[in-house]
């Protein structure tokens, strides 16, 4: 068959299951524009290469596969390095690819040319220089391979004007990429970890991103029910466990609930599965499950023992480990255990919010208002840990947030790469009118697409999670974290083709009911109290359990 | 050097222009100390022999999982049995230089 190299990566990608590309068109990437142009291969232009980025992210983190996306050189390629670098950090599946100016004028300064290989080294899992055509037919489905296998994450395909307009013949065009296996636990290991949990008085499990991306989250209900062993969970562990759940007690760490890091506290047995010890989820590591053991399950090698080292651990799919795991333990109620956790509940129970304009108000009014099978992109700050907190996630893959990187901006594109692979889905956009306005411009590609996506602006008037700070550790003395500029967000909606509107406090709930039950886009611009604070808060370098619960301190 | 013993670190490298930046920008990124590297062309210039000479520090067991995850490294293995003598046979060149500066 008769290719050029554009119109072949094209046929790769298409091989690979890829139906749609975000992206921007630009000089060193045409060629390849011009192939996509003459494939079926759809086509979302996004407003700004980030935006691309995130759209993929969006498909990725809501279905589970590998998403593509493309960028121009120069420019193109340093303005989606942001979402591939927020990618990294999350461990989601994506495969970039960038147009490079013609090899011949590589290192002479050329028109956009900047060393995208070079820049994408520490933020991608790998990347490729793509010297010839013929090279991509091994590059290609070694990137989604690469890109799905072990600890997911994104990889880069950098891929020169020559390269893209070089003519090449192929006989046969190679097998789609795909994830490796991985390694199973050794069964003695198993045994012993089974041994360790029937010893354990006070065991908790304590899972992350990674039983999301192992789809463990069946078998991670059944180890809890079966031996008696309450849940917390990271940020990226949100829909594991069913918010009703009775052993299911919520997020740890920064802004988890105080019940919940006590319980972390007094575990003499943590299981840690999918998890990196992060400094949001442990606080001070000294301070962080000071008393228990560490049975640590993992699928990269290189988290078992960089934060916390483990009594034992297993480099394993966490799913596969876990099916052998539970007929390995025995039926155990624990009722002790799970007696003083109710007591630690009940000693510091979650208090409800006096103000009828509480941003938990506010989200369990939305959530009323939203299908189960909503899924929900969240951007940072705030709202997003209010989100966190009082959100009712019920499945994994529906709650869709940038934790690792906390990139502003982050919820908009990535909401019109969830409702593109989810079409017949709520999607619902929680932001800020901080992170709004980062990505605002993506609002044209919402309307030329016509994405059935509901934004609802938390907005303060405030960088609100730095106002927070200085207020708590700054003395109050407040440096460029308020807004003298309000913009009207309805108007600008409006500007944009999409319905929008101002909702002020007290908000009326018939307004948002209508807004959220009509067909097609819309911009909800609702006002909350401008110098509300998420609590609870653990200050910066403490332990989780001297977590403050007010401006005055412990309340 | 510094006061603390060094040890060696050996890696099988796929040969190609970017390989280096991968294991250079992994110690900066990562905060990790490197202290010389050589670096030779084995196996008709299909891979490279790197000798990287790095702290024998607790830090050691994350250097050498965090380049086992490297996709152009074929193989690490920390050699104690070296002595550094690998690098002490540049200690000529190394004098050299210095009476250059």
């Amino acid at each position: 068959m008769q290719f050029n190299g554009a119109s072949l990566l094209i046929e790769l990608l298409k091989r690979q299951g890829i139906g749609i590309v975000a992206g921007i068109p630009g000089g060193a990437n045409l060629p390849l524009y011009d192939a996509l142009g003459r494939s079926d291969l759809r086509h979302i232009l996004v407003r700004h290469e980030q935006a691309g980025g995130f759209l993929a992210q969006g498909m990725a983190r809501s279905t589970g596969n590998a998403a593509a996306c493309f960028a121009t050189s120069g420019p193109g390629a340093v303005n989606l390095l942001t979402a591939i670098a927020d990618a990294k950090l999350d461990s989601v599946p994506m495969v970039a690819v960038t147009g490079q100016v013609s090899s011949g004028l590589i290192g002479t300064d050329a028109f956009q040319e900047v060393d995208t290989y070079g820049m994408s080294i520490p933020v991608t899992k790998h990347n490729f220089l793509v010297r010839t055509a013929a090279e991509l037919v091994e590059v290609v489905p070694e990137a989604f391979r690469l890109a799905l296998s072990g600890r997911q994450g994104p990889v880069l395909i950098d891929l020169p004007k020559d390269v893209q307009v070089a003519r090449i013949d192929i006989d046969r065009m190679p097998a789609p990429g795909s994830a490796d296996p991985a390694p199973d636990p050794d069964g003695a290991v198993l045994a012993s970890m089974a041994r360790m949990i029937a010893a354990a008085e006070r065991p908790l499990l304590y899972v992350g991103g990674g039983v999301v991306a192992s789809g463990a989250e069946e078998e991670v209900r059944a180890l809890s029910v079966m031996c008696g062993i309450p849940v917390v969970c990271t940020l990226m562990g949100l829909g594991i466990m069913s918010p009703e759940d009775p052993l299911h007690l919520g997020m740890i760490g920064m802004h988890g609930s105080r019940a919940t890091n006590f319980a972390v506290d007094r575990a003499d047995l943590l299981i840690a599965l999918g998890v990196r010890f992060d400094d949001r989820a442990t606080g001070s590591v000294a301070g962080f499950a000071p008393r228990a053991r560490v049975i640590h399950m993992d699928i990269d090698e290189a988290e078992i023992g960089k934060i916390r080292r483990p009594d034992i651990s297993a480099v394993c799919d966490v799913k596969r480990a876990l099916k052998r795991l539970n007929r390995l333990v025995a039926r155990t109620a624990r009722e002790q255990w799970l007696a003083e956790i109710d007591a630690l509940r009940k000693e510091h129970p979650v208090p409800v919010p006096a103000d009828e304009a509480h941003p938990w108000t506010l989200l369990n009014r939305l959530a009323r208002f939203t299908p189960e099978s909503s899924i929900v992109t969240v951007d940072v700050g705030q709202h997003q840990m209010w989100a966190a907190q009082a959100w009712p996630v019920r499945r994994t893959r529906r709650f869709l947030t940038s934790g690792g990187l906390g990139t502003m901006g982050f919820a908009l594109p990535a909401a019109m790469g969830a409702a593109l692979a989810h079409p017949h889905e709520t999607v619902l956009v929680l932001t800020g009118d901080g992170s709004f306005l980062i990505n605002i411009q993506e609002l044209a590609t919402i309307a030329e697409n016509n994405l059935d996506i509901k934004i609802c602006v938390f907005n303060n008037g405030h960088l609100g999670l730095v106002r927070q700070q200085q207020e708590l550790f700054y003395g109050g003395r407040y440096v460029a974290s308020r807004f003298d500029s309000r913009p009207d967000f309805a108007a600008i909606a409006r500007g944009f083709g999409i319905p929008g509107c101002s909702i002020r406090i007290p908000h009326d709930e018939g307004i948002l009911a209508r807004a959220l039950s009509t067909k097609g886009p819309v911009v909800l611009d609702i006002e909350v109290p401008e110098t509300e604070n998420v609590y609870p808060m653990v200050p910066p370098g403490k332990s989780n359990v001297e977590a403050i619960s007010s401006n005055r301190g412990n309340a | 050097m510094n006061g603390l013993p060094n040890t060696i670190v050996k890696l099988m490298v796929k040969n190609h222009p970017g390989a280096m930046s991968h294991i250079t920008g992994l110690f900066s990124r990562r905060g990790f100390n490197l202290e010389g590297i050589l670096c030779a062309p084995v196996d008709g210039g299909a891979q490279s022999a790197m000798y990287l000479l790095v702290r024998n520090d607790e830090r050691l067991e994350q250097i050498v999982k965090q380049l086992r995850k490297l996709y152009d490294v074929k193989s690490v293995v920390v050699q104690d049995d070296l002595d550094h003598t690998v690098f002490n046979r540049m200690e000529r060149l190394l004098s050299e230089a210095e009476a250059a500066v």
